[in-house]
């Protein structure tokens, strides 16, 4: 690896990190798009900086980009505040016009200049990591430095403000002022980023990280610091991977990529190396992911049809207890909207795990299934009596209800329906009598119990 | 019929050229905008301009042309993918709409860039001209039709316009009910889901077929800025859709003569037009304006102080020991301050009062006024001792809110309301309803 590289990938990687950690406040604050619009309002900023300053000058133009960055922000509070415009038409418009502005001086300073200038604004749109140099890799350290150091201090305040800000306002903090040190951080970075990776995405590099750590934590400490890891390592992978460096080590291109002669844009391999982790994410991570999700809906739908069978074996042989019957296939099938062979590995299931005893082709239950038989029956009817005494609805219209809900009764708000009817009701066993008549259309439950729990975001403590 | 323009001077010929081009490829994205706007889903044409990018790239490898049927089969494509995307990780991964709209679009984006590096080189698919739009070099590339020699990119514009126009005609009814009611427009049957991707999938094609023009991130001001624009001046779809189009003629024509004054880039200069058009709008909408509330509340205040001059100068006259008041005190008795000074001045103006030596006093026209304000205050008092049982000293503040409000409807039903008592719950007399008007 040649120096030139390595300072490439040193200040790709920090400016990963931290564009994912303040990238993360902004992902968690519904604000995702806000990096999309800082670096696009960037752009009139840096022309006009540099009309003014006649020249290249560096610093001058990462001012004037974050002033109208900033601009366009203070625009859009504006706008929504004042008129009857939507959030997301006044960032489109805000985002759209300035950069239509932008478009247009940099187009007067390229005629004025020729060709020699130009260079310098387009690495702005496109990114240009490859250019980079020391002078650029010392700012981009100390922009970061000061962008985490920010985020430390005010860790407790940005926390706050991103989960509850009514709860900060009625503290009597400044969330303005602390709303705008956030922005003005993010847009510091953006700004800082935009000659590496360009307009477009930079609002990536943002997003990115934070939608992915998002998967894997709920905590608020842990998210910031795998966004950065997970900024980080992108920033330096995809750096080295458009270098051609992981071709060299490896010794084949794992991309497919080996006939293009020049190297890849540094950018969007960047952003394609967080797209993977992301969509890696998507799938795998723990309890968020897709595939532990769909895993968690099977689950509770196996146990779902495995209580209603128990319940239905238990009311057939009703009459009989405590010496539980045999019940046939076709005696359950009457009840139960199952298909047979539904019905067949629903029984085989129960077998396996002690919970039935077949014979001939039904089954009858042990003494096991018998147990846990009767809690569900316990919890379905005394959820009945408490819709019918609680609720004041019909016998007759209990049922689909407590059908839907006796998967879900825990013992103690068992003991809390308990406790609220009147003793006399309760036989010795436990269990009540149905208030209703149980028929087969009673009990069509299956389809229509709870599905697997609604896809919304889980809770996230801070 | 289309000679005429051949033998023009060519600068006029690039003119005409370029306004028609420009004002189709707006018109076009401002139909759509309108819908975008209303759903609130402006940031997804936004996102589908960025995302078309590899679909472009795609469609060119496999077809090996950038012909604008392949170009537009590959930006359809990528737009649905873009939607159903986006749609998928919001309700399926539980990622925030704001964020997987930022993954997805950014993350096709990159993909495009990487795609055109790869493959895109030997063709003219440029990614500056995807960005920037090149609108001033339309009259450059042209080709014959029907005889007729037509920049190129009108061909392409021309049939989106009048699709999007169809379409929009077409389904009316439905774009209406959906874009404003999804929920009814379900329970009425009409596909609302269906709706949705067709709309998308016009953005997508027109966001491709515009690209040329306008380049995508100009797409994006032409799609959302002059429907939000026409959302500020009216309420009604069909006067938006108006209005909406007429903003994007009129900032292809004024955009056209600001880049050629200032020798620069036309989709830039008509996106910078158009932000000026929103912002006048913002400013100076007759209903929705920001001038026009402040004058509205600014006339509500005069109008309130007024009444409050008018209906001390009453109590004053009620007084068994009759006694006057000067300018200065009665300017002071309402608050004082340049409102007041304003509300007198245009009191004496109106001849609602008169100066009597240094004595203000109510004329004939001042004294209806004042009779009625007193009479709407009165009643109210007695409304809400009578019907809400507030206690005495709770009634007034409340009253001199609301007697600036009380309309003659309401006054009539507030009579009717409360028991017929001549007098208010202080004691004073409630006048009658003057009927000379």
């Amino acid at each position: 690896m040649n120096y030139l590289t390595m300072i490439v990938l040193l200040g790709t990687s920090l400016l990963g990190s931290v564009a994912g950690v303040l990238g993360s406040f902004a992902v968690l604050r519904r604000r995702a798009l806000m990096g999309d619009l800082l670096s696009h309002a960037a752009l009139p900023g840096l022309c006009l900086a540099f009309i003014i300053m006649g020249q290249r000058h560096f610093a001058g133009m990462l001012g004037g980009a974050l002033v109208t960055g900033l601009a366009g922000v203070a625009l859009i509070t504006l706008v929504c505040r004042f008129t009857r415009t939507k959030e997301d038409a006044a960032l489109g418009i805000v985002l759209s016009t300035f950069f239509g502005a932008g478009v247009v001086l940099s187009s007067i300073i390229q005629h004025q200049e020729g060709g020699g200038a130009k260079a310098g604004l387009e690495s702005y749109i496109y990114g240009q990591a490859v250019g980079m140099g020391r002078q650029d890799l010392y700012l981009i350290a100390g922009v970061s430095a000061a962008a985490l150091l920010v985020v430390l201090l005010l860790y407790k305040e940005f926390k706050v403000l991103s989960f509850d800000s009514g709860f900060a306002r009625a503290q009597g903090w400044p969330v303005l002022t602390l709303d705008m040190t956030m922005m003005g951080t993010l847009a510091l970075v953006t700004v800082i980023g935009l000659p590496a990776v360009g307009v477009v995405l930079m609002a990536a590099m943002l997003i990115l990280p934070g939608a992915t750590a998002r998967f894997w934590t709920n905590r608020l400490g842990p998210l910031l610091l795998l966004s950065g890891i997970i900024g980080c390592l992108t920033g330096g992978i995809g750096t080295l991977v458009s270098a051609g460096l992981v071709k060299e080590w490896l010794g084949f291109d794992p991309l497919g990529f080996g006939r293009s002669e020049s190297n890849l844009p540094t950018g969007p391999v960047i952003v394609l190396c967080g797209t993977a982790v992301f969509l890696f994410s998507v799938f795998f991570a723990p309890r968020r992911g897709a595939i532990a999700r769909l895993w968690d809906a099977v689950r509770l739908r196996g146990k779902i049809a495995r209580e209603n069978l128990l319940r239905t074996l238990y009311e057939l042989g009703e009459p009989q207890l405590p010496n539980p019957p045999a019940v046939s296939l076709d005696q359950l099938l009457r009840r139960r909207a199952w298909k047979r062979t539904t019905a067949r590995w629903l029984l085989w299931r129960a077998a396996r795990s002690g919970l039935v005893q077949r014979e001939l082709d039904g089954a009858r239950l042990t003494e096991r299934g018998l147990a846990e038989a009767a809690r569900l029956v316990r919890a379905h009817r005394l959820w009945e009596l408490f819709l019918i005494q609680g609720a004041d609805i019909a016998p007759d219209h209990v049922d689909r209800d407590a059908d839907a809900i006796e998967h879900l009764l825990t013992p103690e708000i068992l003991s809390q329906l308990e406790s609220g009817l009147p003793t006399a009701k309760l036989p010795e066993t436990g269990v009540p009598t149905s208030p209703h008549t149980i028929t087969a259309n009673a009990v069509s439950g299956g389809k229509n119990a709870v599905g697997p729990p609604e896809n919304e975001e889980g809770p996230l403590r801070a | 019929m289309l000679d005429w323009i051949n033998q023009l001077d060519p600068n006029l010929q690039t003119d005409l050229w370029v306004i028609t081009v420009g004002a189709m490829t707006n018109t076009a994205c401002a139909l759509l905008g309108c819908y975008l706007v209303l759903r609130r889903m402006s940031l997804l044409g936004d996102a589908i301009s960025h995302a078309v990018l590899p679909g472009l790239v795609v469609a060119f490898v496999l077809s090996g042309s950038v012909h604008i049927v392949y170009m537009g089969l590959g930006a359809l494509a990528v737009g649905m993918l873009t939607t159903v995307l986006i749609e998928t990780l919001h309700r399926r991964g539980g990622v925030s709409e704001d964020a997987s709209m930022g993954v997805v679009f950014t993350s096709l984006f990159a993909l495009g860039v990487i795609l055109i590096k790869r493959y895109g080189q030997a063709v003219d698919l440029d990614p500056d001209c995807v960005l920037n739009g090149l609108l001033e070099l339309v009259v450059i590339n042209r080709v014959e039709v029907f005889g007729y020699d037509v920049p190129r990119a009108l061909v392409t514009i021309a049939p989106v316009l009048l699709l999007n126009v169809v379409f929009i005609l077409l389904f009316w009814k439905e774009l209406l009910i959906s874009s404003f009611d999804p929920g009814l427009a379900d329970t009425m049957g009409l596909k609302a889901g269906l709706i949705h991707y067709l709309l998308m999938a016009l953005v997508a094609l027109t966001t491709v077929a515009s690209f040329e023009q306008v380049g995508s991130i100009l797409v994006v001001a032409m799609l959302i800025v002059p429907g939000a624009t026409a959302h500020l001046l009216c309420d009604r779809l069909r006067t938006m859709m108006l209005i909406s189009a007429a903003i994007a003629v009129a900032s292809a024509v004024l955009g056209h003569f600001a880049a050629v004054h200032f020798n620069t880039n036309t989709a830039g200069t008509m996106s910078v037009v158009v932000g000026m058009f929103y912002l006048a709008a913002v400013f100076f909408s007759p209903r929705y304006g920001i001038l026009s509330a402040l004058l509205r509340n600014f006339r509500t205040s005069l109008r309130i102080v007024r009444e409050d001059l008018l209906g001390m100068l009453y109590r004053l006259e009620e007084l068994a020991v009759p006694r006057t008041l000067e300018p200065r005190e009665a300017k002071r008795a309402v608050g004082g301050g340049w409102l007041a000074g304003l509300a007198l001045r245009s009191l004496l103006r109106r001849g609602d009062a008169r100066r009597d030596a240094k004595a203000l006093r109510l004329t004939d026209s001042g004294r209806r006024q004042a009779t009625r304000l007193i009479r709407s205050h009165r009643l109210w008092e007695v409304y809400l001792v009578e019907q809400l049982g507030l206690p005495l000293d709770h009634v007034h503040e409340p009253a001199e809110h609301m007697e600036h409000f009380i309309g003659r409807d309401l006054q009539e039903q507030l009579a009717a309301e409360t028991a017929e008592t001549a007098t208010d719950p202080h004691g004073r007399e409630i006048p009658a309803e003057s009927d000379s008007r």
